[in-house]
């Protein structure tokens, strides 16, 4: 995965706080930077599609990885 | 991206019921939804400052219950003292462990993201709620209020 500015730890959180916790953090970042999103719900997946599409914030990456997703999301401007 | 609006009528005051509408809301308000949520009757106890909501198994065939109970405990059983609190703890539990937000924690949320919430005026007459029980961020209103918001809302949902 590449480079990102943030890190967001989500393991452990149901629906809809991955999704929550993200749009807080980057409310607080630039547009163009990057946040890392590590969650543990599987729901968290096509969340994610969902929330990117609907929020024109891009969805750089997605991936698992031992029972853990991996999201890279750009935040728009 | 144009702005959406969302507006839910809750009207269920119980634990389980109090998900729906605060996950809704909260997710719709971090996608830019503008939310309005619209609490009656029975609802209107998820807008309590002291949020004591339980959750029943009487009743409620579909409710999963420890050790398989659903399926062999009698119904009547259900009915026992002291099963409501002992339901609703595990239940609670069960929340917690499984990093679902408690109640408490989405409603905040939801105010955060400014959800507007409106508290029926008329439930609050018919059942003698009293206003100082109530949190602060809510205005009260009735039937036409909420139509006010509905009448110019993209999704409506009645839970």
């Amino acid at each position: 995965m590449s480079d990102f500015n943030q890190e967001l730890d989500a393991r452990g959180l149901n629906c809809p706080l991955p999704i929550l916790r993200a749009k807080k953090t980057l409310n607080a970042m630039s547009a163009g930077d990057v946040l890392k999103i590590i969650a543990t719900d599987p729901g968290s997946v096509k969340d994610f599609e969902a929330f990117a599409t609907q929020t024109g914030n891009e969805l750089m990456g997605s991936s698992e990885d031992d029972g853990e997703f991996h999201f890279l999301l750009k935040k728009g401007g | 991206m144009s702005e959406k609006n969302l507006t839910i009528i809750a009207t269920k005051g119980t634990l389980d019921w109090a998900y729906p509408p605060f996950i809704l809301s909260s997710t719709a308000a971090a996608l830019g939804y503008n939310v309005t949520m619209f609490f009656t009757f029975y609802g209107l106890q998820l807008l309590k400052k002291d949020l004591s909501l339980s959750v029943s198994p009487l009743g409620n065939p579909g409710m999963p219950m420890p050790m398989g109970m659903d399926k062999w405990f009698p119904v009547l059983g259900t009915a026992i003292p002291g099963m409501q609190a002992m339901m609703t703890g595990m239940m609670k539990n069960t929340i917690k462990s499984k990093g679902v937000a408690s109640v408490a924690e989405l409603r905040n949320l939801c105010l955060e993201a400014d959800v507007k919430m409106i508290g029926c005026q008329m439930t609050i007459d018919l059942f003698d709620f009293k206003h100082e029980d109530l949190i602060d961020e809510i205005d009260l209103g009735g039937a036409a209020t909420y139509f006010e918001h509905a009448g110019e809302s993209d999704v409506n949902l009645f839970i």
